[in-house]
């Protein structure tokens, strides 16, 4: 190392219970650089990030700022220190104002003891935090009526007010659009010439090329290797993080066929909180139907609807050619039709129960004794448990650890799995990739793929291009609650479906609006 | 399961401290006065613990034991036979519990309010059907129905085998509702619930269908509690009959491993934390200590728990 790095971690251990999830990692970053620490979930990234904020202690190991040894002796001190963690969900008081949001804590007063706050003195540096970073909002504004983007912006200037010389951010773009992305490394770009140096964590590689200097790699608690500027690929990148060659991420092994039944047929349906415009289209058995658009598009809030959760106003709903009365997720669940929701912390998953408590939930009317009490048989719920853990790999101390202490992805495949053991006709997959790494993933899509080779009509909700790419068998694009197009896997490009997911009408090479039976181009 | 144990732990320490303490605490009769203390406030506690599993409060548990008790003492002088009377009142409670249960959830009124707005409600029509206090005995009633009274009150809080019976009531409902609540598929769903009501949902657990039944467990078994009530103390003033006591079935369950964030607590521990506040207000008298601060050493100990309780998981959380 050249010049003494800004921050230095050396052979830093942590141990939680049941995990070691440091086992002697060292890192550094330089003043004006942007690191990219990568890495699946459970790697230890953000344990290793929380113990740079003075959230944890280390065990063992020890940090050096500016080359002295640095011991933080909380999340305070840290701050003091100019180091600042900027967490994956946000932590900014909605209820208040922007300016309010900066100085939260460290709020500019006059008048001595009373200490008066000094609105305007704190409305004028508000204005210059926010001017510096480009965030065109009004000071006096209130947080909780800004789009999630902006959000993520205060969080920035707020880390500026406090004279920030390294900032970590976690996952910063999983609820930003493109623009906002966009903005987010210009202002990483300033921050860097500014001297602040970034810590970036992301499980969005393309991300990390765009962002980084140099990238570090963890896995398993340990350094698995760093990749300078011009080392960064993809590749490498996921060659390091699961320690072996992902050949095939988009697993097929499923085959639509022509003459496959329709399993789900939606007509002319409108909802509660939908368009005006009815939503139709078909999905055949054994088919992956991507389900595109920007969000707030009205996907998740589509499949609300077909899950029960939203009061259909209008239309039908057709399973394996059957009209259904969906009014509740109870009858949906009862038809055949399962949703694997966006949001797994508030609707997928009791989070303070054990691995076997979530993977029942659903599934009692098989793990009790016929009856109006139905006795749980311990045995079976056991049984069910240990299964579907083995056949999802879900990585666990046991199946009675509780959810809530798993990895993202970890998380995600409880959330799946619990479906698996209900025979399902049609599952709507909604996001079932966010923020989930690499090897999670690859086996969520081999799990999708399976589903589909059994016959199941699959559709997924996604905001990543690649995944959509990588795995339907044919798109439907919405754009403000409208089916703008529907493309058949030939015709799939990034360019198609963004074409259509920004409102512009259908090309020659996407197919008529009107929905029509799907596989004719496998 | 080492909650329990916990409790179990502080409801000996405060048994064995009270039976050095005093002759008379050990005396046979004495030990009777605990049992049926425990009995009462049990199965208030597990009504009101099983409600604060599926994420629920309610805090008009005393004024439907006051309103119960009066209803039963005037349904007796009416010339109801007492176990038609005590249908009634268990049928009146559970119509309560039903009706809070679908404000709560068709209304989507806040569980706090609904039962608070209960608490005045109950207690006002309690003292409007009885300006005075009403009891067991009936004006010009024949020596068949005073034995048939009679009769009905030993059955429930007599000291049959030397057991007060509703210490044997409290155990028969703990066992049922125990098995229910950790043995079925419903049990399991009022977990969920409480924990976190949108997965539930998610689930296809029908959620509202579980929440109107906690309500009604809850207001079903205040209904008993003011049956055990009246019969114990022969009569009920409509102003003071069964205030505080939704505070001390919180304070129970909570104590017994309940959180009131929903989704926790077992029916063990229910009972057990329902022997706290008798044994301690039993320690208070004999110990010597002037009944005017009785309540502040009330608090001051329960405080004293909770902090110890938090103290004590944290430490096993960081030990893993």
């Amino acid at each position: 190392m050249n010049p003494t790095p800004l921050l230095e971690a050396h052979n830093v251990r942590k141990h939680f219970p049941g995990v070691q999830a440091l086992d002697g990692v060292s890192l550094h970053v330089n003043a004006g650089e942007a690191l990219a620490v990568v890495g699946e979930n459970g790697a230890g990234k953000s344990t290793l990030m929380k113990i740079m904020a003075g959230i944890h202690r280390p065990d063992a190991g020890e940090l050096r700022l500016d080359g002295q040894p640095l011991h933080l002796t909380g999340a305070s001190d840290a701050l003091r220190r100019g180091l600042v963690l900027i967490h994956q969900e946000l932590n900014l008081a909605e209820n208040l104002s922007v300016t309010a949001n900066l100085f939260l804590g460290r709020e500019e007063v006059r008048g001595g003891v009373l200490g008066w706050l000094d609105n305007r003195r704190m409305k004028a540096e508000a204005g210059g935090l926010l001017s510096r970073i480009g965030l065109d909002v009004r000071p006096d504004q209130r947080v909780s009526e800004l789009p999630p983007g902006q959000r993520q912006m205060v969080e920035i200037a707020r880390a500026l007010a406090g004279n920030a010389r390294l900032i970590i951010m976690d996952e910063p773009t999983s609820s930003l659009t493109q623009r906002e992305t966009d903005r987010l490394y210009e202002v990483i770009d300033d921050l860097k010439r500014q001297g602040v140096a970034v810590v970036y964590i992301s499980h969005r590689l393309d991300e990390v090329r765009r962002v980084a200097d140099r990238v570090e790699v963890l896995r398993d608690g340990r350094n698995a290797g760093a990749l300078s500027r011009d080392e960064i690929s993809r590749d490498a990148m996921i060659r390091l993080m699961v320690g072996r060659d992902l050949k095939q991420l988009y697993p097929r092994r499923h085959a639509i066929r022509a003459d496959a039944p329709v399993r789900l047929e939606v007509r002319n349906v409108t909802f509660v909180g939908g368009p005006t415009a009815p939503v139709s289209f078909k999905v055949r058995a054994g088919e992956i139907v991507g389900l595109a658009g920007l969000v707030g598009a009205g996907r998740t809030e589509l499949a609300e609807a077909l899950f029960g959760l939203r009061r259909l106003t209008g239309g039908e709903v057709r399973i394996e050619g059957r009209p259904v009365t969906i009014r509740s997720p109870v009858s949906a669940i009862a038809a055949g039709l399962l949703l694997a929701p966006e949001d797994r912390r508030r609707h997928g998953l009791v989070l303070t129960d054990s691995v076997q408590g979530n993977f029942a939930l659903p599934n009692f009317d098989q793990l009790t004794t016929a009856g109006l009490l139905g006795w749980v048989v311990f045995s079976r719920e056991k049984q069910l448990a240990r299964d579907l853990t083995n056949r999802l790999h879900v990585r666990a101390s046991s199946t009675r650890q509780i959810v809530g202490q798993l990895s993202g992805g970890n998380q995600q495949k409880v959330v799946l799995g619990k479906w698996l053991a209900r025979k399902p006709r049609v599952v709507i997959f909604d996001e079932p990739t966010r923020g989930v790494d690499v090897g999670a993933r690859s086996e969520i899509y081999a799990l999708m793929d399976e589903l589909a080779a059994a016959g199941v009509a699959v559709v997924m909700i996604s905001s990543d291009l690649e995944e959509i790419l990588g795995m339907s068998d044919r798109v439907l694009v919405l754009h403000e609650g409208r089916l703008t197009g529907e493309l058949p896997r030939s015709a799939l490009s990034q360019e198609a479906v963004m074409h259509l997911a920004t409102g512009g009408a259908p090309t020659e090479s996407s197919a008529a609006e009107s929905p029509r039976p799907s596989g004719e181009q496998a | 399961m080492s909650r329990v144990l916990g409790v179990l732990v502080m409801v000996l320490a405060l048994y064995g401290v009270l039976m050095c303490l005093d002759d008379n605490a050990r005396s046979l009769g004495n030990q009777q006065t605990i049992a049926g203390r425990l009995g009462f406030y049990g199965v208030l506690t597990v009504g009101a613990g099983i409600l604060i599993i599926s994420g629920g409060i309610d805090l008009s548990i005393g004024s439907v034991v006051g309103l119960g008790a009066v209803c039963f003492a005037l349904l007796l002088q009416a010339g109801v036979h007492p176990a038609l009377a005590a249908i009634a009142v268990l049928m009146g409670s559970m119509l309560i519990g039903l009706c809070h249960g679908l404000l709560v959830t068709k209304l989507q009124l806040q569980p706090f309010l609904v039962t608070l707005c209960g608490l005045f409600i109950y207690r006002g029509v309690a003292r409007w059907l009885s300006p005075t206090s009403v009891g067991l005995t009936v004006r010009g009633a024949s020596q068949s129905f005073e034995d048939q009274v009679e009769a009905f009150r030993t059955l429930l809080v007599g000291n049959g085998l030397g057991v007060p019976h509703h210490l044997l009531i409290l155990l028969v409902v703990a066992l049922i509702l125990g098995l229910f609540l950790h043995g079925t598929r419903h049990g399991r769903y009022l977990y969920a619930i409480g924990a976190n009501e949108e997965a539930a949902r998610y689930a296809g657990i029908p959620v509202h269908n579980y929440q109107i039944l906690a309500y009604v467990i809850c207001s079903t078994l205040a209904g008993l509690g003011a049956i055990l009530f009246i019969l114990e103390s022969r009569t009920a003033n409509a102003t003071s009959a069964g205030s505080w006591l939704e505070l001390y079935a919180i304070t129970g369950a909570v104590l017994g491993g309940c959180s009131l964030r929903g989704g926790e607590g077992t029916v063990a521990g229910m009972v057990l934390g329902a022997a706290v506040l008798p044994l301690l207000r039993q320690l208070c008298n004999f110990g010597g200590v002037s009944s005017d601060i009785e309540y502040a050493v009330i608090g001051l100990a329960l405080l004293l728990g909770t902090i110890a309780d938090e103290l004590l998981k944290r430490r096993s959380l960081r030990r893993g």
